[in-house]
């Protein structure tokens, strides 16, 4: 009996060890592919590591590459997700506070509604809005971005959830009663409570923002409007290796190192914003089951 | 979400969630002013008609409005194109065997870190999930690279597989496996850490009972945890399925890295965005975006009334 316990024990753990190499392998692979050559990563092991010179070398490669493209597009990255979730905050929250806790007609029709959309995934109207933004001559601008981003249902429904099931109803109707308006005790009752979910709809918002790349691949048409998801791609296809006949010389060709590197800045201020918000995230993620 | 890619690390609401609205008999609290309500959701309420429903009712009518006036011409057209069949086929191969993948090792993933200590869970669980900040086009850029026999750490199982060089890898017949892997590799950890989370919602005293009981730690995952978790395995399958149908990053990072190799139509979104910019059909491209559409709002939909009917239970 105890022995068998100790296989079940043993196969458990190889499991998620092959899974622990499965998820960690790529992300460790790149981290050390920007330390060596492109001769090296073809050559060596796969997970030699170069050197730090080498790192820093193509770091600097990258960042320089055609006039610091690299930080056009990271900056275009952050108008667009900060754009886009601020905006997402703006109609969110008060959205999911009004849905929770005031009365009006058609409240359980845009609740629905608001599931039905939030389940929809945006790529599907990715290209209606073109499109739409292409029959209001808003492609190539920042809105034609930034917009689509602030529309958010997923955000207004924990946010939804979070007011319905964490602010007391007595507490707002006592602030009533001591004579605060509508918007008093949103602003001064409910939204100081929020903190929470703020934070969390931020999150996700921003998240799905940076990380988004078909709605700027049909909205933003030059480099100085992609954000860095599409700098990406751009990037692949001026790499000879991936793209044979791309004209460049030595100086301006990109190597495998330097594809690592780029994703690696690409990703970076996700991966930081993972570390400092896992426990909040962890919460979020089961915002439904840890209510009643 | 905005999440555009087919696998976003944002990850939904349990079902438990949408019991709220089935279940819901209370009203808002008296007193408060029906103008208010209206003011609060104004803003999301704009935003909803015009990035939600515009653009749906637009290539609705772009879709239908034919020379010959109002009609399905459009549909006919593009449904015998002859990139039309394959691209779903490939898609619905795609789906098939990421679905029945995730589903298989999420929840066998979840029950397994279930029984490990918190504190080591949650490293476990945090190297899981951290792929899922690579979604979209760096993921597809690092797998590029992963099914590259000469850059590869899993050079020895391609190698086995008589792989010399990625145009071997990424042939037609692999690249559902090949979308598949990238899928999970960005999204099973948000599912593992939603149904470590639901395991952890079944009461302990039930566990326990079933152990003192002289249940085995398989049979009380398999006969207890479970069916108790159902609902979201459930809810994990049909969001990814709606998600999936709208594959587009990865094969078009993919066509651009292996110079054509992976056709640009290869999945029903790229169809769309090829019949829209590099055919300069709108209409044609309406349509097909309507074909996804309707598939998306139907599952949407499912899901929305099958919530309710969960709160029966």
């Amino acid at each position: 009996m105890l022995a068998r316990r100790y296989v079940y024990v043993f196969i458990g753990l190889v499991i998620l060890l092959v899974f622990v190499a499965f998820f960690g392998v790529p992300l460790l692979w790149l981290l050390l592919a920007p330390t060596k050559t492109d001769s090296q990563l073809a050559h060596e092991s796969p997970f030699a590591f170069g050197s730090l010179t080498t790192f820093a070398n193509t770091f600097h490669k990258v960042i320089n590459y055609q006039g610091q493209l690299m930080l056009t597009w990271l900056k275009n990255s952050a108008i667009y997700s900060f754009g886009g979730t601020a905006l997402a905050l703006l109609a969110a929250i008060p959205a999911g506070y009004g849905l929770a806790l005031t009365q009006f007609i058609g409240r359980r029709a845009l609740l629905a509604i608001t599931l039905v959309v939030m389940i929809l995934p945006s790529t599907a109207l990715v290209l209606p809005l073109f499109l739409e933004a292409s029959e209001v001559h808003l492609v190539g601008s920042v809105w034609s971005v930034i917009l689509p981003f602030a529309f958010f249902p997923f955000g207004v429904y924990l946010a939804y959830i979070y007011f319905s099931s964490t602010i007391p109803k007595d507490l707002l109707a006592a602030a009533r009663i001591d004579g605060a308006g509508e918007w008093g005790v949103f602003r001064y009752v409910a939204l100081p409570l929020a903190r929470p979910i703020v934070g969390l709809v931020a999150f996700f918002a921003f998240v799905a923002d940076w990380t988004n790349y078909y709605l700027p691949f049909v909205m933003t048409y030059t480099n100085t409007e992609y954000p860095v998801s599409i700098g990406l791609q751009i990037l692949i296809g001026s790499a000879p290796i991936f793209s044979p006949g791309t004209p460049g010389s030595a100086a301006s060709e990109i190597f495998r190192p330097d594809l690592a590197m780029a994703t690696l800045i690409a990703i970076l201020p996700i991966v930081i914003i993972f570390l400092f918000a896992q426990r909040t995230l962890v919460k979020g993620m089961l915002a439904g089951a840890t209510k009643g | 979400m905005p999440g555009t890619t087919a696998v976003p690390p944002v990850r939904y609401p349990p079902v438990e969630g949408l019991r709220v609205e089935g279940r819901r008999r209370d009203r808002p609290p008296a007193g408060s002013s029906p103008v208010a309500g209206y003011l609060f959701v104004a803003f999301y309420v704009a935003l909803l008609l015009c990035i939600g429903v515009a653009p749906a009712v637009y290539a609705i009518a772009l879709a239908l409005s034919t020379p010959g006036g109002v009609g399905f011409g459009h549909f006919v057209q593009t449904f015998n194109f002859f990139e039309f069949a394959p691209a779903f086929e490939h898609v619905f191969e795609f789906e098939g065997i990421w679905l029945a993948s995730q589903t298989f090792f999420v929840v066998l993933l979840a029950l397994l870190v279930h029984t490990l200590k918190r504190r080591v869970s949650s490293a476990f669980r945090f190297i899981f999930y951290l792929p899922g900040a690579m979604a979209g086009s760096a993921s597809a850029i690092v797998w590029l690279f992963m099914f590259t026999p000469n850059t590869s750490p899993w050079a020895f199982i391609l190698h086995g597989l008589g792989y010399q060089v990625l145009p071997n890898t990424v042939s037609p017949g692999n690249l559902p496996m090949i979308f598949a892997i990238m899928a999970f590799f960005t999204g099973a950890g948000g599912w593992i850490v939603i149904m470590y989370g639901a395991l952890n919602n079944i009461p302990d005293e039930l566990i326990e009972a079933a152990q003192i009981d002289g249940s085995s730690p398989l049979q009380t995952a398999l006969r207890i945890k479970l069916p108790l978790i159902r609902k979201w395995v459930v809810y994990m399958l049909v969001l990814s399925f709606a998600a999936g149908s709208q594959l587009f990053v990865e094969p078009q990072i993919l066509a651009v890295a292996t110079n054509g190799e992976v056709p640009p139509q290869w999945s029903p979104n790229q169809l769309a965005y090829y019949l829209a910019f590099q055919q300069d059909n709108f209409n044609n491209a309406a349509a097909v975006s309507v074909d996804l559409l309707v598939i998306g709002l139907l599952v949407a939909v499912l899901l929305v009334w099958r919530g309710k009917l969960f709160s029966v239970d």
